[in-house]
Parts: structure tokens; C-alpha cells; sequence
């Protein structure tokens, strides 16, 4: 049976893609944020995944409103980045796992997340960072499946509705029959808001206190509402809801190997976890 | 039944809910749009007729001229679709900060360097 060895969380922001486009990884100002990630990457290549399970925010490049899915999943034996409006570089297709993706979808159906099966499905930089950031310098080497959570256009899903994705998402990759080494990977937050007159807003203490219990204590999240959510740590800080989703598929106990924590980059505040199984 | 149900307010925030889905419908689909180039240089070169053929609102048209983003919020806009729109003058997210809150783009930065401290 597959094996999930571990899981990564970070968060994604446009401007890492030109950072990294400009190979600003020592300038003063990106440096802290970069720093976080020699550890994660000697971790990989010392555990040699085979898949990732990447659960993404989706801002407009895939999905339009004429049909917003709340869950959505790739199915395609290949992902395509595409131009966001800025005009930034795009990058080579992604390599699916379209048998994994398939047997995800009947085992969620069948536990009743009825999820949107895609056969194309563009990936943004949600996807894509996470994946520049833990392989430089290199094309992905590993199996991708996107899961796109919406984070758009409300009502979201809640944070225990998301958990709850994760955990059924960890127990079909655990009944996968195959050798592959699974990680799961969550991309979004920390705390920020991009639009309004609170644009700006950055919760800290609240940000330390969702890392610290993570691993440990994942559902203490989970008792807050998204709007809760969203006045704690933003209109775009709801996006933590891929590391629930992705701590979710952990299952079992979880140990916190590496944590990384910046402000700001861009407007906002930039976390890296990485957890294994105990 | 009580239909009129009240809404939970979050001080200086307007989460994207159905009422702002619906009323920001056009504006938005003009944003996704941009994100492709040959889009974003037909509004470049035409903007009253690209906004046109879109069919924004007179309230849409006159924040969209004005470069406004809190008013492209109040006529319906979306953060992740406005974002588009932003990036066709080059704006940044620390510009689009300090254009809603007031402050210039030096003082916002700071106030991002504060939050950190």
C-alpha cells in the first residue's frame, strides 16, 4: 500500500515567483523567507517521495464564478501553468498521477465529498511555488495531484469540513495499492488581507499559536468559523485551510520537524512547516 | 421566517459573498480577462470600448477609471480578479495597500515591517 511520509506546509505569494525569476533568494529582504527551506529540501531528498498531494487556492486562473467548485480535484496526466495577468514566466507542465487521481475520486465520492473531476485544470502559482521552492533549479520531480479548495467567493467550506477532506484524502492514499511514497502539501496564508481598508492586517500571535498546535492539536482550529477565520487573520489568511486539509491527510500522530516564520513578505506573513508522522 | 438575516460585520473587510458575486459579476469576468495579454492590451488600447463590450455598470466604468480599489470593491470586485487589473499598470500589493488604507507606499511597508516586530 502507498505511504504518506510526511507533509509540508508553506505559504504563496506572487511575488516569490519574480523573486526567484530574479534570483533574489540572498537579497536582504527575501533571505529570511528562503532560509526556511534548505532544511525541507535535504528532508526530501533524504525520503524521496515519489507523488505530491498539493491542496491549493485556485485565484482566478482555472475557475472562473460561472462555476466555482468548493472542492476540485486534477485528473489529467498533466498540469499547465498559464500567464495570471502579470506576465511572469510560465512553467513547464507538471507530471499527474491520473490512476491516483482516479481512485482518490472513488474513495471520496464514496465517503460523500463529491468532489469536481478535472481532465485540464491550469495551476497557478499556488501550486506551482511550493514546488519551485522545494525543488530548485530542477523540474518538479515528482507525481503531482492538485486539490483546489475555493477560497473566492463565499460561503467557504469550514476548517473541520477541510480537516475532514485531508483525513479522507490520507486514508484513500493509505488504501492506494501501490509502493509510492506519498507527501502532502498545503499552500496558502498565513495572515493577510490584500483588499479594504484593513488591507494590511497581519495577526501574528495568531499565526504562532495555529503552527504551534498544528501538529499537535490540528482541530483547535477547526472550531472557528470562516468568518472567525477571517477576521483573525485576513480575507486572504483563510487560505490556511490547505494546511488543515494537508495536516488532515496525516492522520495518526504528527511531529513537527522544521518550522520557518517571516514578516512580511509582499503583505504577508509567510510560514513553513514540515511534519512527519511519528 | 426571518429572511432578513444579519450580516456579521468585520471592520474595514467585505467578505466575497453572493450579494458581492452578483452585483460584481461583469467587472470581474472583465478582470479574468486579463490574464491573458492580448486582453489586457485591447483595454490598454481601448478601454471605453473593451469595457464596453463587457457591460459594466456606470458605477463599475467610473471606478475602473478611477484606478479605485476600494471603490472597485463597492461596485462588486473581487480581490483575486481586481489583482489582474492591477498588474496592467504595473501596481504591486503594497501599492494597492497604501492606496485603501490611506498611507503612502513607504508608510504601509512600514507598517508590514511593524506587524513582524
Amino acid at each position: 500500500m502507498a505511504k504518506i511520509i510526511g507533509g509540508i506546509t508553506t505559504s504563496h505569494v506572487p511575488a516569490i515567483g519574480r523573486a526567484i525569476a530574479k534570483n533574489l533568494q540572498t537579497d536582504p529582504y527575501w533571505k529570511p523567507f528562503f532560509d526556511g527551506f534548505p532544511p525541507v529540501r535535504d528532508w526530501l531528498a533524504k525520503t524521496q517521495p515519489d507523488v505530491a498531494v498539493v491542496f491549493y487556492n485556485d485565484h482566478g486562473l482555472n475557475f472562473f464564478l460561472d462555476k466555482m467548485p468548493t472542492f476540485s480535484i486534477g485528473a489529467a496526466a498533466e498540469y499547465q501553468n498559464a500567464d495570471e495577468g502579470w506576465g511572469i514566466p510560465t512553467l513547464p507542465p507538471y507530471e499527474g498521477d491520473a490512476e491516483l487521481s482516479w481512485h482518490l475520486i472513488e474513495a471520496l465520492v464514496n465517503e460523500e465529498f463529491d468532489l469536481t473531476t478535472c481532465q485540464e485544470m491550469l495551476v497557478d502559482h499556488a501550486f506551482t511555488l511550493p514546488l519551485e521552492l522545494l525543488w530548485p533549479n530542477q523540474h518538479c520531480p515528482v507525481r503531482t495531484i492538485p486539490v483546489c479548495i475555493n477560497t473566492v467567493q463565499f460561503p467557504l467550506p469550514s476548517a473541520a469540513r477541510c480537516y475532514k477532506l485531508g483525513q479522507a484524502i490520507g486514508r484513500a492514499i493509505e488504501a492506494w495499492d501501490s509502493d509510492a511514497n506519498v507527501v502532502v502539501i498545503g499552500s496558502g496564508g498565513l495572515s493577510h488581507q490584500l483588499d479594504g481598508q484593513r488591507a494590511g492586517f497581519i495577526n501574528k500571535d495568531f499565526d504562532q499559536m495555529f503552527m504551534d498546535k498544528l501538529a499537535s492539536d490540528p482541530l483547535w482550529a477547526t472550531r472557528y468559523s470562516i468568518l472567525d477565520l477571517v477576521e483573525l487573520t485576513g480575507t486572504q489568511g483563510v487560505e490556511l485551510l490547505m494546511w488543515l486539509a494537508a495536516r488532515g491527510a496525516m492522520l495518526g500522530n504528527v511531529t513537527t520537524v522544521h518550522s520557518n516564520y517571516h514578516i512580511p513578505i509582499s503583505n504577508t506573513a509567510a510560514g513553513l512547516m514540515l511534519m512527519e508522522n511519528a | 421566517m426571518n429572511t432578513a438575516r444579519q450580516k456579521r460585520e468585520i471592520s474595514g473587510t467585505v467578505p466575497f459573498d453572493g450579494a458581492q458575486a452578483r452585483k460584481g459579476y461583469a467587472l470581474n469576468k472583465m478582470c479574468f480577462s486579463f490574464n491573458a495579454v492580448e486582453n489586457r492590451e485591447a483595454f490598454v488600447g481601448d478601454e471605453d470600448a473593451y469595457c464596453a463590450k463587457y457591460s459594466l455598470n456606470a458605477e463599475q466604468r467610473e471606478a475602473i477609471r478611477n484606478r479605485n480599489v476600494l471603490q472597485l470593491i463597492a461596485a462588486g470586485g473581487n480581490a483575486y480578479y481586481l489583482a489582474k487589473f492591477a498588474g496592467i499598470f504595473g501596481l504591486d500589493m503594497q501599492d494597492i495597500g497604501a492606496q485603501q488604507t490611506g498611507m503612502t507606499k513607504d508608510e504601509f511597508k512600514a507598517m508590514l515591517v511593524a506587524h513582524g516586530k
